[in-house]
């Protein structure tokens, strides 16, 4: 098969990037709305179920091998401060312990994602990493961390994102000119004129929003356990990205990439946190390598919270004018952006101000501290969450101002094009997504006195009802690959690279296989998550799986249909367009009669496999494919207790086709309840004088539990978008938070009268906005 | 420095547990949880360490038939009660009503916490085959999932609720 490099464009998280892709072949024409389709689109439960509620399926914290140790980690307790001297002797000759990793004996093992040393003598953050104890058992491994003598020399520190940008801050490190990521930074983007938009607005408002550092708390922690058996460093972690860990693994021990295996069959969420291999994994590695024993390190919990990433907290200020109709003159967004104390990249999140709606003059400015903080990672739509929250909170500010319906001003800016790159959209059914959400959450009632007011207008209750768009990529691209394999019994396996992180990939693989082979899905093996595979996918993450691995699987399943059918027609002597596959049997077409099981065709072939390979291909050229939504949230709020409840939330997205409805309204559910507790009541707090983090835990971290979940009420648009990839899908893991805090906060903001100016919504906050 | 493990290895206890319907014996420290004795000891990984607090809920298994947290259970609280963790719910192969609701309403998304939803769950329909809405919340509300599974959660406690499946 002869092979072509394509170069194509790939958006991930905000940013562009060219990118080649190998093809070989052609993928299969595009699914459209006329396909008929017998097991995509159909509501199927997933395929490891099974597994998943027997406690079968083996997370990399469940990994048992024989001979294993465990490593337990020592953290600083200063936010900032030298190590002037271990001593680990009391410790390395405990009952137990083989090993205690620090500065002074392991100063070189390097982490190759941020190019540091894993065990560094400055600290940068109280968390950060002092020293690794490797025993027999975890209750030795972490005595031994009490009998490690570390001399700290504390240092000046900051953790508070202004303070930090002052010329004459401490510094984070003592490594660095200012406390500011170093290249790009502050970021500006323009467009148009923004003076003259002013000039030309009738309205003016300012509006600020202040989001909190939120942390991911996956319920499984960072981690996994390696294995080296002299050949091979084998490494089962919980990660998004077997293929980023591979890579780190391997540059960290100095080993080449094929000696290197990461696997990993089930994660315990992840939501951004886990690309790469991770100081845990690095460690375990490590320990596992020099010591010749399998080693586990899982962070603990609270270990997760100080040193495994979060999103960052931001300041925003807007200012925006407006015609008096609503139309859009000027949008100007000031972030500030706690990086944490290595943060290396901002999150874009100025993505909503430049592209949801349309305005010609815009100016955001982004600046990213470095703080004396543990360092941010990416979480579920990084920077999209917040600015989003920050600009529809904005909007709905000068919605009040210009007496308009927030809806309405909405649509009177709707963006026809992309406007930052100055393209087409490959389609937009944000305006269907308005109409069908506003019907269905009564926004023409939201005004009604008995709606507001349940009690009367003398009573504790107050309801309002807000709401906010979203735009997101959600298209994936190259490269991506997949092997789609027949075996004798007529039986398929399908092997791809990817992870399954909670979202169902294995089952809309399995759907997609299925159908495209002409299999019952149970007949349809799906294997990921294994660099042993050899074959590659690219990380779990930006809604980019289904959309990426997906038409790779699908076209290698049609190569391994063709060849098939190719196969059937010598062996019957029949023509192979009179063929047809259905439900694991071959057909005539002529006479519509069966021919016979596949299988029955297969095992004439002496063990023979047929083997296909697929692959995604590039993405559609001169046009931006994005995922749209709205979402409406109606809220009640106590205002004798301050307590806010989110009654409904109405969510409205296009995505593309729906490859599983019911996996899909997960996505859509969990998203939305992420995105409230970001809006009620997850946030860590730090203690500005000390420098420390105090509730890195889940008992003062609060995260919603299923007494605050509201009615939510999902409308599917499902309808193929013919230019994103042969599947006519996109990602929906990140479109559904996006939307979900700016609309409380509005909802919240609609029911007191008064404007939101900082997330969370917790009691006293809101109290506090009742007497302000 | 308050230690004791320095110099000798820490004193065991023998245990005999009631797992599953077996009877399992082991030697171990009096501090250990039962959650680490059922994961290390017996290889039992079902139940899962979220925060090993109390917080989670992710830990969770069944002790003379009500949830407990097994992070906060010392394994040597346990002798002569009925431990029954995820595994002991399908040991005949089938799965329980309570397992077939989650996977037919797809009440999880990693699975992580499932192991312990599940457990919950049954607890509540041990002691209540007919819960309405807030009872079902309440004795859910233990148990955090991450990836917010809760609405399915409930739609497969509702589906229960009041059937033959959950009186078994």
């Amino acid at each position: 098969m002869p092979i072509r490099i394509i170069t194509t464009h790939l958006e991930f998280e905000g940013q562009i990037s060219e990118q080649r892709v190998v093809m070989e072949g052609e993928e299969p024409a595009v699914w459209g709305p006329e396909a008929e389709l017998a097991v995509v689109g159909k509501v199927t439960p997933r395929v490891d179920g099974r597994e998943r509620v027997t406690g079968s399926a083996q997370y990399a914290y469940d990994v048992q091998l024989p001979g294993m140790l465990i490593a337990a980690g020592l953290r600083s307790p200063h936010p900032h401060a030298r190590i002037v001297r271990i001593d680990a002797s009391r410790a390395e000759t405990a009952p137990g312990v083989r090993a205690v990793y620090h500065h002074f004996n392991t100063g070189d093992l390097n982490n190759p994602s941020n190019d540091r040393p894993v065990f560094g003598d400055e600290l940068l953050y109280q968390g950060d990493l002092v020293a690794v104890a490797i025993a027999e058992t975890k209750e030795q491994a972490q005595d031994a961390l009490a009998l490690i003598a570390v001399e700290y020399e504390p240092l000046p520190f900051v953790v508070d994102q202004r303070a930090a940008l002052a010329a004459d801050a401490p510094k984070v490190s003592t490594t660095y000119e200012h406390n500011t990521i170093p290249e790009g930074f502050p970021q500006t983007y323009e467009r148009g004129d923004l003076d003259a938009g002013f000039v030309q607005a009738d309205v003016t408002v300012e509006a600020q929003l202040s989001t909190p550092t939120a942390l991911h708390n996956s319920m499984e922690t960072h981690g996994g356990v390696a294995q080296w058996d002299g050949r091979t460093l084998t490494i089962w972690s919980s990660t998004q990205d077997v293929y980023g860990v591979r890579r780190g693994v391997a540059s960290a021990l100095g080993l080449q990439q094929n000696q290197v295996r990461a696997i990993k069959q089930y994660m315990g969420g992840g939501f951004g946190s886990k690309f790469g291999a991770h100081h845990s994994g690095l460690v375990a590695a490590y320990a596992a390598y020099t010591l010749g024993r399998p080693v586990k390190y899982m962070l603990s919990r609270e270990e997760e919270n100080l040193a495994a990433g979060n999103r960052p907290e931001t300041i925003q200020t807007y200012r925006i004018g407006a015609k008096k109709d609503g139309t859009l003159t000027a949008i100007e967004q000031h972030t500030i952006g706690n990086v944490g104390a290595i943060g290396s990249w901002f999150s874009p999140v100025a993505m909503a101000t430049k592209e949801l709606y349309q305005c010609a003059n815009i100016r955001t400015v982004d600046e990213a501290a470095r703080t004396n903080l543990g360092t941010q990672a990416s979480f579920r739509a990084p920077g999209v969450v917040e600015g989003t929250a920050g600009l529809e909170v904005a909007l709905d500010q000068l919605a009040a101002a210009l007496g308009m319906d927030p809806l309405e001003l909405r649509r009177k800016n709707y963006a026809e094009r992309h406007q930052a790159l100055d393209r087409p959209y490959s389609r937009k059914l944000l305006l269907e997504a308005y109409r069908l959400g506003a019907e269905r959450i009564g926004w023409a009632e939201r005004d009604h006195e008995e709606r507001r007011y349940p009690q009367g207008r003398d009573g504790y209750l107050r309801r309002g009802i807000g709401m906010a768009s979203q735009l997101w990529g959600g298209d994936g691209g190259p490269p991506a690959q997949a092997i789609a394999k027949l075996l004798p019994d007529g039986t398929a396996v399908i092997l791809t690279g990817t992870q399954d992180i909670g979202t169902g990939t294995r089952t809309v693989l399995a759907q997609i296989a299925a159908e495209e082979l002409g299999l019952p899905l149970e007949q349809v093996r799906v294997e990921l998550g294994d660099t042993e595979f050899g074959v590659f996918s690219p990380p779990s993450g930006g809604s980019m799986t289904l959309a990426s691995v997906g038409p790779a699987v699908r076209m290698a399943a049609a190569e391994a249909r063709k060849e098939l059918v190719e196969v059937v027609a010598q062996l019957s002597e029949a023509p192979t367009d009179a063929l047809d596959v259905r439900d694991g049997h071959i057909f005539s077409r002529e006479t519509g009669k069966e021919m016979g099981a596949i299988g029955s065709f297969l095992e004439l072939l002496d063990g023979h496999e047929i083997t296909a390979k697929g692959m995604r291909g590039p993405n559609a050229e001169n046009m931006s494919v994005r995922t749209f939504g709205a979402q409406f949230a109606e809220v009640e709020v106590d205002i004798g207790t301050g307590r806010v409840r989110v009654l409904r939330i109405v969510a409205v997205h296009d995505c593309g086709r729906i490859v599983n409805p019911l996996t899909f309204s997960s996505q859509i559910e969990g998203g939305i309840i992420q995105g409230l507790g970001f809006a009620l009541m997850e946030q860590r707090i730090v203690d500005q004088r000390l420098g420390a983090v105090l509730n890195a835990n889940l008992e003062n971290y609060k995260v919603p539990t299923i007494r605050d979940i509201p009615q939510i009420d999902i409308i599917l648009l499902d309808q193929p978008n013919v230019h994103a990839n042969t599947i006519g899908a996109l990602g929906a893991g990140e479109p559904p938070i996006i939307p979900t805090p700016g609309a409380i906060a509005n909802a919240v903001a609609h029911a007191l009268g008064r404007p939101v100016k900082a997330l969370p919504l917790t009691p006293d906050r809101v109290l506090d906005l009742l007497n302000s | 420095m308050a230690d004791t493990s320095e110099t000798a290895a820490a004193p065991r206890t023998h245990v005999s547990l009631q797992v599953n319907g077996t009877t399992r014996e082991v030697d171990i420290e009096p501090r250990r949880t039962l959650l680490s004795v059922l994961r290390d000891d017996l290889s039992l990984t079902g139940a899962k360490p979220g925060c090993e607090m109390g917080n989670c809920g992710a830990c969770t298994v069944l002790l003379d038939g009500e949830a407990v947290y097994s992070c906060l259970t010392l394994a040597v609280e346990c002798t002569g009660r009925e431990i029954t963790t995820i595994e002991g719910l399908s040991a005949s192969g089938e799965l329980d009503p309570v397992q077939q609701a989650f996977i037919a309403h797809d009440a999880l998304q990693c699975g992580f916490c499932t192991p312990g939803q599940i457990l919950a769950m049954k607890a509540l329909f041990a002691t209540n085959p007919h819960p309405d809405d807030e009872t079902i919340e309440r004795a859910m509300s233990g148990n955090i999932c991450r990836c917010g599974a809760y609405p399915k959660i409930l739609a497969a406690a509702r589906a229960l609720a009041g059937t033959q499946a959950a009186q078994q």
